[in-house]
């Protein structure tokens, strides 16, 4: 919304201020004001009254004319000027030599074989209208050589406040309201606004109006005839125009005047139009023209203004094409009037029609406003146009009005909300200034909030501390921290945990770590070949790309993974992020934190790659809970999974997670030369596995025993199963030391250290183990190579 | 006999002379100092001579044996030095300035910079809470002051779910829990309420360089018996203080939430232009940084806290925002993008 401090200054009275300043404070205390303030008329300078004394056709132009004008110097001035209104008589504005427009410095120049010392402007050239039809026409009172600045309001500041910014306060949606917040910022008094009194039409008969809706709160109407002038006084447009509002005609432009004056939406009816006024909803959705020529559909939840059971305008929004101000209309029914907000915005909405109007009634306007506007009204229009006649008396139904509002409070709470001091006669001066009644009685206040504060905005007792704070100034504050006792602060163990994952993760195996979106990709999915597996979806999802709430992140890293391939031949990722699994009993989402890791390399074989990545699970999890791992083999039940290479991982008999290569259809979609290996472990579950103790054993001083064991098989061979469930104390670690493969099968050496605590071993104290392992794998078609 | 000694001499001259290398040197040991070797038959041969003939003989002997050996120790010495030479020649000297291969990890921005954040607050004894990405319209409005209808639910393009459930809009979705996880401790033991909560939040929006769909924030809140506007000034300004490592110029303005009253937009200088204007700041030198305020006293009842004895803050900082003034993003998206060449670059820590 764009503010001109010319308006403000009619209700305050900023002599010997710097309004910039005051901008800025205002800025600071009530709204926040866009970084550009326009200075109007600032680039205008020179332009005075004069009269055209004589009009000459020029010789070979049918457009131009030579004038000669008086601008009030003594002498006539040659003008060569190409407007289609001039003769002679007329005042207008004239830039002379030496004058300037913008950029534009006026020197005399040659036109057509003739030379102009000057350029009679047209309104836009002044920069107060967008009308550029001809030179502009003025009363002939004013003296020549007049400048044009002391005729009209074209010096100005203008501001731009952001409307977001004012959505919780109907008051500042006219320049009165915002008015009221100048002269609380600058201490000067706030002047009444000037009104005729209503009553006096009292004996009049009122107009047949009706409200017949809840959702209307007020409506207040009054009949005005015989009005006689059709434009409106260039000072009002000049505002009008500054302030983002055409000029259309007088009737038109006081109402508009009247909202940006008064924050107050207002319309005119053609009297014949509206006879018998009702305010209400239609039982059946039909379409209705605006006056903007706009066919719209209207539903039985718009309320609309009403001629008996014909619509005649959407209440709040727009008047109808049939009963906007025409020609020959000779009376006018003024329509002032309050609507429910919430209804307003919802009806805005679904006609996909919002205007300056709607936006005001959005935002809880003060019912009390509907009268004060039509006796405003009436006084502009009797200033421009003294002979028209009210004739109705003021009509003026009010169904629904706000609670009053009264705050009680005492200065302790003042002081304890704001903790610094603020005087009583400082909190009384603010408040009263704000249009608060304020009462004091020993450090006690009761505050009564004015009808323009009490429609939604105060309400409650921290509402009147920011009123009072907000004038005071935040940047005059005095800060200081708490004096609060200190306690211990215990870390979440999830958060704790989520942590040093990472740091694992990326100071010991050098991953990466990525951030994602929690719903499925579906086309870049689908481009790798994964299934979008059904899960709870977003409703209002404006691409349906992204519909799906994932329910594991390796389908997001597979995407990843593709995206990055040319990035090195080896590298590995990880995110600890969210998934739905379903939903829970209580309807809820099953929201699970996940860790999900995983390695691309076109270097390493399969196998190599996979334990790497077991390693490194294994290793965050020894890390953390000081445990080992195991494994038991999985089903492939997700389209990226390998039927083959697929483990659950398992801490203390819970399963944490799975381990797993892709599937190599969806492998060679991601890379044909690289291969990908995942994990994925459920963060809670391993959050709250109890981590082992660390135990102390004092390492034998006696020499151990290596025994080197050599197995062939045909297939996969569980020889460190084996090896573990020997149970045997003595063992105190084992190793790979050789694979071998061809198309027969594998040969694997396996190297079993062994040690005692007390004494040195000899081989045949640990054959029987060993044997015993042999015998087990054995049993299981794995034979040790002889 | 006499010429013999000299022959010898030359000859084991001439051959070290040649010697080459350590088994080189071996050879004409073996051959002149030898069981076999000249010395010892000049030694065998002097059998048939006088004790005094024997005794200048055997002198002269023993001093070219000495001779011999002293010379064959220098060469070996000689020869040692030569391979060692050989061997540093040999050695390509390499060029330092070829790039490193690190082979670091990384951490993604937003860690790094949430986690600089956490340390800051948890010295200032605050505690670190984690929250769910999936809540209800309870926890994400209701809660908070925000009915149906309210016109504050149309400033945030909500995602929706099917069973009624919503993806956080902001993370003061996570206050009432938090309320209600320390309230007790509050009431009945004293201890102040002071948290943090970092999480994920999502608008349903178009993105572009400055939008995003997904991005973080960090809520934090303070409530005790006279916590004060004074008191969320001083926290806001040594917090900002703190991330940034130098004292910011701040601004505080009225700010319309909901669930603070008074509420405030804090403003900081633009941290890429430096206050002069820049796309990223929309060309006003300031940057909105931190909506904040007093905690709205129907948030504090929502939470089981009564709001006529205890008052507190909250803040919301744009930790998304954040990590692109900390080091320069232009792109919102990049955060996103799952792009190596982006993330690799975060291997602070």
């Amino acid at each position: 919304m764009f503010l001109s401090m010319n308006w403000i200054s009619d209700f305050v009275d900023f002599e010997g201020l710097d309004k910039l300043e005051l901008i800025r404070r205002f800025s600071l205390s009530t709204a926040e004001v866009e970084n550009e303030i326009f200075f109007k008329g600032s680039d205008i300078s020179g332009i005075v009254v004069a009269e055209i004394k004589e009009v000459a056709d020029h010789p070979e132009s049918k457009k131009l004319h030579l004038l000669k004008v008086d601008a009030g110097d003594g002498k006539l001035t040659d003008v060569v000027c190409g407007a289609p209104n001039v003769r002679v008589g007329m005042k207008t504005a004239f830039a002379k030599i030496g004058a300037k427009i913008g950029e534009i410095e006026i020197t005399p120049r040659a036109l057509a074989g003739y030379t102009s010392y000057g350029m009679c402007c047209s309104e836009k050239e002044v920069g107060i209208s967008d009308d550029n039809s001809g030179i502009m026409d003025l009363p002939y009172e004013i003296a020549n050589g007049t400048d044009i600045k002391d005729v009209y309001e074209i010096d100005d500041i203008v501001f731009e406040v952001d409307n977001k910014s004012l959505t919780n306060r109907p008051d500042l949606w006219g320049h009165y309201g915002i008015a009221r917040e100048f002269a609380a910022l600058c201490g000067r008094p706030l002047k009444a606004l000037d009104t005729i009194d209503l009553s006096e039409y009292n004996s009049l008969s009122s107009l047949d109006m009706k409200i017949e809706d809840k959702l209307c709160q007020r409506y207040s109407c009054l009949q005005v005839e015989n009005i006689t002038k059709a434009v409106s006084p260039v000072n009002m447009r000049i505002r009008l125009y500054y302030c983002g509002m055409r000029g259309i005609n007088l009737l038109a432009d006081l109402t508009n005047y009247l909202m940006l004056e008064m924050g107050q939406p207002m319309h005119a009816f053609d009297s014949r139009k509206v006879e018998k006024l009702r305010i209400k909803r239609f039982d059946a959705p039909f379409t209705f023209t605006t006056l903007d020529g706009v066919e719209r559909n209207i539903d039985e939840n718009t309320l609309m203004i009403c001629n008996g059971d014909t619509p005649v305008a959407i209440a709040g929004i727009m008047g109808g094409l049939d009963s906007e101000i025409v020609e020959d209309t000779t009376k006018l029914t003024l329509e002032s009037a309050t609507f429910n907000a919430v209804s307003i915005r919802k009806s805005t909405v679904r006609l996909g029609h919002r205007t300056d109007a709607s936006q005001r009634y959005e935002k809880c306007l003060d019912p009390e406003m509907t009268v004060p506007a039509i006796a405003r009204f009436v006084k502009l229009l009797k200033d421009i146009d003294g002979g028209i006649q009210v004739t109705s008396s003021l009509t003026d139904e009010y169904a629904e009005r706000y609670d009053d509002v009264t705050l009680s409070f005492d200065k302790k709470f003042v002081d304890r909300y704001t903790g610094i001091e603020i005087d009583n006669a400082t909190i009384v001066k603010t408040l009263t200034s704000l249009g608060f009644g304020v009462e004091l009685e020993n450090d006690e206040f009761t505050v009564a909030v004015p009808s323009w504060r009490a429609t939604k905005d105060v309400t409650i007792k921290a509402d009147i501390i920011e009123e009072i704070t907000r004038i005071y100034g935040y940047d005059n504050f005095d800060i200081h921290t708490t004096a609060t006792p200190v306690y211990p602060v215990r870390p979440d163990e999830e958060k704790t945990l989520e942590d040093k994952i990472k740091d694992i993760l990326v100071k010991r195996f050098s991953l990466h770590e990525e951030h994602s979106y929690v719903w499925m990709y579906h086309d870049e999915c689908k481009a790798l070949g994964i299934d979008i597996e059904d899960n709870i979806k977003l409703v209002n999802a404006t691409n349906p790309n992204i519909e799906t709430i994932r329910r594991s992140i390796v389908p997001t890293q597979l995407c990843q993974v593709k995206i990055n391939t040319g990035f090195a031949p080896d590298f590995g990722i990880f995110e600890v992020g969210r998934v739905v699994e379903g939903l829970k009993a209580d309807g809820l989402c099953n929201e699970r934190k996940k860790l999900a890791v995983t390695l691309f390399s076109k270097t390493k074989t399969a196998e190599a790659l996979y334990f790497e990545l077991r390693d490194i699970v294994a290793t965050v999890v020894g890390d953390i809970k000081h445990c080992e791992l195991s494994y038991a083999k999985a089903e492939a039940v997700h389209s990226y999974q390998h039927p083959r290479n697929l483990n659950k991982i398992i801490c203390k008999g819970v399963e944490i997670g799975e381990i797993g290569m892709i599937h190599p259809v969806i492998n060679k979609k991601v890379d044909k030369k690289g291969l990908v290996v995942y994990a994925e472990i459920d963060v809670k579950t391993l959050s709250d596995i109890e981590a082992d103790a660390i135990r102390y054993e004092e390492p034998s001083k006696f020499p151990g025993i290596d025994i080197d064991i050599s197995f062939v098989s045909e297939k996969f061979a569980p020889i460190g199963e084996a090896v573990k469930a020997a149970e045997c104390p003595l063992i105190k670690g084992m190793e790979v030391v050789d694979t071998y493969r061809d198309e027969v099968g594998q040969s694997i050496t396996v190297r079993i250290y062994f040690a005692h605590p007390e004494k040195t071993l000899t081989k045949d104290e640990v054959m029987d183990v060993v044997n015993g392992i042999i015998d087990d794998l054995a049993s299981k078609g794995i034979e040790m190579k002889k | 006999m006499e010429s013999k000694i000299i022959l010898v001499r030359d000859e084991f001259t001439a051959e070290l002379e040649k010697a080459e290398n350590s088994a080189d040197l071996e050879a004409i040991r073996v051959k002149y100092l030898g069981k076999k070797g000249p010395v010892t038959e000049l030694m065998k041969g002097m059998k048939d001579l006088t004790p005094d003939e024997k005794k200048a003989f055997g002198q002269k002997v023993n001093d070219l044996k000495s001779e011999l050996t002293e010379k064959l120790t220098e060469k070996t010495k000689f020869l040692k030095e030569q391979e060692i030479l050989k061997e540093i020649e040999s050695m390509p000297e390499f060029d330092i300035s070829m790039p490193a291969a690190l082979g670091e990890g990384s951490y993604h921005p937003v860690t790094l910079v949430q986690r600089e954040c956490e340390r800051i607050f948890k010295t200032m004894g605050f505690a670190v809470e984690d929250y769910s990405e999936i809540v209800t319209d309870y926890e994400c409005f209701e809660a908070l002051n925000i009915p149906k209808h309210h016109p504050a639910r149309d400033m945030q393009d909500t995602y929706y779910l099917e069973n009624g459930q919503l993806l956080k809009s902001h993370t003061s979705a996570a206050q009432n829990a938090i309320y209600k996880k320390y309230k007790d401790a509050l009431i009945n033991d004293g201890v102040p309420i002071k948290a943090i909560f970092p999480g994920r939040c999502f608008r349903n929006e178009a993105t572009d360089a400055c939008h995003e769909n997904t991005f973080f924030q960090m809520e934090g809140v303070m409530v005790d018996k006279d916590i004060s506007i004074s008191n969320l000034i001083y926290f806001m300004k040594t917090m900002l203080s703190e991330v940034f490592r130098k004292d910011l110029k701040v601004r505080l303005r009225p700010g319309f939430f909901p669930f603070v009253e008074p509420g405030f937009e804090l403003d900081i200088s633009c941290l890429i232009c430096g206050g002069e204007g820049c796309p990223s700041c929309k060309h006003s030198g300031w940057l909105e940084l931190c909506p904040c305020g007093m905690i709205h006293p129907e948030v504090l009842k929502a939470g089981g806290i009564d709001p006529d004895e205890y008052t507190g803050f909250a803040f919301g900082l744009g930790l998304t925002r954040l990590v692109m003034m900390k080091y320069g993003i232009k792109d919102i998206r990049d955060l996103n993008s799952g792009s190596l060449k982006t993330l690799t670059q975060f291997i602070d820590e």
